[in-house]
């Protein structure tokens, strides 16, 4: 089947079998791979990416299912090479560790931050609970999404200034 | 981030972490991120059964299957001496079963297709006839007479009994007992659990056809050793295998063994002549790789009048699956059990062991611990929480009154273990004071009285960790050194290979920042790279603690050498005799001339254009490092509880954890790895289960099951610290990334153990579930 889809921004088209997964379609077909699987049953969250700009977990998404819609990955969180605040957040606060569950916890930061720019830590801590981390024990990613709410609403109290990071985000 | 670019990144630094910057953009290159040209992929068909002999296996309609190239047989392994492969234990385990199956999801035959959907369908269409056997799925199942023998093919194996081991002194300890006041007796089973890191496990093999060289990327965390194995298992000579291990999503112990997906996709490669890629999914995972734990222990504590501890003893039952494959030093059948005396001061101990088969899946690794210590540090630290409570003692004075003292170090165990270095009293003292252990404990009476069930618990655990020396602890013989290249580039930047590997430890950050301190060269210069067998030294290894107990000892050593050429070519280039030069962070300058100076950076280019007459060019080195001893990292951990006596339901209202682990390098990396820590330690002590009903069908076999702490049951942790640095360590380091697994489970269920006491309840085995709390309550005939 012919699949066409917006993901990060561009528009990309696939022929795939019906029943192929969103996120085998992203990371074989599109070579997006930093979506991530890590349990094939919707419980980790390791391939939470945003449909629409709400967070699903492609692993039990159809690709035909987002035939026609907007997808968004990790690889379309930095802007002209300038990371995300949610992408500072969590260098700043080492929100990460192996890296291999934090496309999608931040692509979920992303969504909460969206409609919640100011959320508590209870929102937050319940808001990434469909998203396992094995590392970190959740402090740090906690902060790094705080962290990211305030470059936000400084970004929004001074939109000239803007939270633009150069590229090559480490030391 | 602007403030932290110019920072030299020397030790005692906060520096942000230099990996970062490719995972935050998902450009991070993990085993299932690589395709490779002309790719195929493999899919391994397991065991629905614990035991069962096989009576054929029908390949044709898989065979007939769209995209399929090859479907891979025990037989067929078989005809290639391959269908069984030695463990890191001296034993054998399956590749492919040609006999029986002997656990729930072993591997049984592989197809390899075009595409991972056709290599599935294929899978499912292979049929194998199963003749069902009686299941074992305990040590005990496995003593019972007439127990089925699930190690039959072995030459002399009667019955299911693996080894046989004691440590310490069996007449002493007896003595002591017979003269003790109180003994203080728990019998404890410490489940199986698993490390289940968020990346399963998996590879490309890639062996070319015109060359004979095997690549295999693979998720290891010690590729030297694999690249060993796998050319003493094939007879593949040594320079024609590469072992890569590409950014690994999490390994606690999981990705040290060989599995046999490893050897058939390699296989398999290598008779079809293209590249096969095999990743697990995560039942896979959980069902047939390395396992944690599956200790049956019973402890006895000899008390004597003054509440001093006199004696220990133990015995262990060691569920060990159907193949005896754990990873350890192959000196020690329990592992590092011997650290079961923990903090305190005990003349004398005798402890022993045997393992057992059982139908259940092999290769009991350390999750997150060093070989065994959190087994045995849990039994110490809950035994110690009991005997306080029986003899209506104090547990934080107890433990202080039983404490090894600062200056009995190097203090010689009961066991015989040299513990390097400590401070106990310190450690837990800063932990009581941050608690107000005082003050809570008041409030605890006061809220006890009118009902409410609330406890703390305390653990004052010690680790033993950063394997070797190479005298007694090996690898299949492989003396457990590390290694650390180091080559400093014409223009002052720096290339660091190490034998270790990063599954998320920060080793990239951490290493430079040791070059950065040794050497001089800020840490954003300097590169660290980890896991190709063709370009880092040989090294054992990141497992056990051992990378900055070794491998940082390695970097800091291979810096210093460096740091001697540095200082005869600065004497060259400043014209003056070397013992008149004065090294400070980063420059050679002449005593009482600090203006006569030159910078690492300006020798690193002499090195390479201005030499004096006779010096090799050059600034490059390598150190193998065997350490003098272990290291002993240390802390206390104290958890206040509170007990819905209606539900069961355990709510961690406090975790306060200190720790000291010597010098940290970089202390944001050395929290983050204590958080983490400390959330597996309350996942093992709350949730996570690997469990078998009575035909041997794993229950805890996907993330449904198996129960992983969320942020949203996750306690907050307030972390604090001691610095006791190691007297041989050249750094004063320990090794931190596995105290907090090791030394927090007894914590949590001590503290709920103390809410209990009262009730006459003295053992909740863990996971310590809401049902099992209920229950405990229930048989004291507590109701709401």
């Amino acid at each position: 089947m012919k699949v066409t889809m917006r993901v990060n921004g561009a528009e990309r088209t696939g022929d795939v079998e019906p029943r192929v997964l969103l996120v085998d379609f992203l990371r074989t077909n599109l070579a997006l791979t930093g979506t991530h699987v890590g349990c094939d049953t919707t419980s980790c969250g390791a391939c939470t990416v945003l449909l629409d700009g709400d967070p699903v977990k492609s692993c039990t998404v159809l690709a035909v299912q987002a035939d026609g819609r907007d997808v968004k990955t990790v690889e379309g969180l930095a802007q002209g090479g300038a990371l995300s605040p949610v992408q500072v957040g969590f260098h700043e606060e080492h929100g990460l560790q192996c890296g291999f569950c934090t496309p999608g916890m931040m692509m979920v930061g992303t969504a909460l931050l969206e409609n919640n720019p100011n959320p508590s830590e209870e929102q937050i801590r319940w808001a990434i609970s469909g998203n396992i981390c094995r590392c970190t024990g959740y402090m740090n990613i906690v902060k790094a999404i705080q962290h990211a709410a305030k470059l936000q609403q400084a970004a929004a109290a001074a939109p000239s200034q803007g939270a633009a990071v150069p590229a090559g985000g480490g030391e | 981030m602007s403030t932290t670019m110019h920072q030299h990144g020397g030790i005692g630094e906060s520096i942000k972490r230099k990996e970062d910057a490719r995972f935050l953009r998902g450009k991070g290159n993990y085993i299932d991120d690589l395709t490779l040209p002309g790719m195929l992929h493999m899919a391994i068909l397991r065991s629905p059964h614990a035991h069962a002999r096989i009576k054929s296996v029908d390949t044709s309609a898989a065979a007939a299957k769209p995209g399929v190239i090859a479907v891979v047989t025990g037989e067929l392994m078989a005809q290639h001496k391959l269908a069984w492969m030695p463990t890191l234990s001296y034993d054998t385990q399956a590749v492919l079963a040609t006999d029986k199956v002997r656990f729930q999801g072993q591997e049984v035959a592989a197809v390899v297709a075009e595409t991972k959907y056709q290599a599935e369908d294929a899978r499912d269409a292979i049929v194998v006839d199963y003749e069902i056997l009686p299941a074992v799925i305990s040590p005990d199942g496995a003593k019972a007479e007439g127990a089925p023998v699930i190690r039959n093919e072995k030459e002399g194996q009667k019955d299911n009994h693996i080894y046989h081991w004691e440590s310490g002194d069996q007449a002493k300890t007896q003595a002591a007992f017979a003269k003790a006041h109180k003994v203080v007796r728990l019998h404890t089973f410490y489940p199986r659990c698993h490390p289940a890191p968020l990346e399963t496990c998996g590879c490309v093999a890639d062996v070319n056809p015109a060359t004979g060289k095997a690549t295999i990327y693979m998720t290891s965390q010690a590729p030297h050793a694999i690249r060993t194995v796998f050319a003493l298992v094939t007879g593949l000579p040594e320079q024609n295998i590469r072992v890569v291990s590409p950014d690994i999503g999490g390994g606690f112990g999981n990705k040290v063994p060989v599995y046999p997906g490893y050897v058939v996709a390699t296989a398999a490669s290598l008779l079809i002549g293209r590249p096969v890629k095999w990743i697990e999914d995560r039942s896979e995972n959980l069902i047939s790789t390395g396992f944690a734990r599956d200790f049956h222990m019973t402890g006895d504590l000899a008390v004597d009048e003054k509440g001093k501890i006199t004696a220990l003893r133990a015995h262990l039952d060691s569920d060990n699956g159907a193949f005896f494959s754990d990873a350890q030093p192959s000196k020690f059948k329990a592992g590092l059990f011997h650290i079961v005396t923990g903090s305190y001061d005990i003349p004398t101990a005798h402890i022993t062991a045997d393992g057992y088969y059982t139908n259940k899946a092999p290769g009991g690794v350390a999750y997150r611990c060093s070989f065994r210590v959190t087994e045995a540090s849990y039994l110490i630290e809950r035994l110690v929480t009991n005997a306080a409570l029986e003899l209506g003692l104090d547990q934080a004075e107890f433990r202080m009154n039983n404490f090894i003292q600062p200056e009995q170090f190097p203090y010689t165990s009961a066991t015989g273990w040299i513990y390097d270095s400590g401070d106990y009293p310190k450690a837990m003292q800063v932990a009581l004071d941050k608690l107000g252990y005082e003050e809570l404990r008041k409030d605890a009476e006061a809220r006890r009285k009118k009902g409410e069930v609330t406890g703390i618990g305390i653990a004052s655990f010690t680790e033993v960790v950063g394997a070797g020396h190479g005298a007694d602890f090996d690898i299949l013989g492989l003396r457990m050194f590390d290694s650390a290249e180091l080559r400093v580039h014409p223009t002052g930047k720096a290339m660091l290979r190490m034998g270790t590997k990063s599954q998320g430890q920060g080793h990239e950050t951490t290493f430079a920042q040791i070059v950065a301190e040794e050497l001089g060269i800020p840490a954003a210069d300097v590169a660290v790279e980890e896991g190709d067998t063709d370009t880092a030294p040989y090294g054992l290894g990141t497992y056990a603690s051992r990378s900055t107990p070794v491998a940082g000892a390695a970097t800091a050593m291979v810096s210093r050498k460096l740091r001697d050429k540095a200082r005869k070519l600065a004497a060259h280039l400043l014209e003056a005799a070397e013992e008149d030069l004065t090294w400070e962070r980063g420059k050679f300058y002449v005593k009482g001339s600090p203006d006569r100076a030159k910078t690492i950076q300006e020798i690193a280019f002499a090195a390479y254009t201005n030499l004096p007459e006779g010096m090799e060019a050059g600034l490059e080195g390598v150190h193998y490092y065997d350490p003098p001893n272990m290291t002993y990292p240390f802390g206390t951990y104290a958890v206040v509880v509170d007990i819905d006596k209606g539900t069961g339901q355990v709510k961690v209202k406090r975790m306060v954890a200190v720790d000291d682990c010597g010098v940290r390098i970089n202390p944001m990396i050395v929290e983050g790895q204590i958080h983490g820590g400390l959330t597996e330690g309350f996942g093992i002590a709350f949730m996570e289960l690997i469990t078998f009903d009575s035909d041997g069908n794993c229950i805890g076999s996907n993330f449904m099951d198996y129960l992983i702490p969320t942020a949203w049951e996750t306690p907050k942790f307030e972390i604090g610290e001691t610095v006791t640095p190691s007297p041989h360590h050249p750094l004063g380091a320990k090794g931190v990334g596995e105290s907090a697994t090791v030394g927090s489970p007894a914590a949590y269920v001590n503290a709920v153990i103390d809410a209990l006491s009262p009730y006459g309840i003295t053992n909740i085995d863990m996971p310590v579930t809401s049902d099992k709390v209920w229950a405990a309550l229930r048989s004291k005939g507590v109701t709401e």
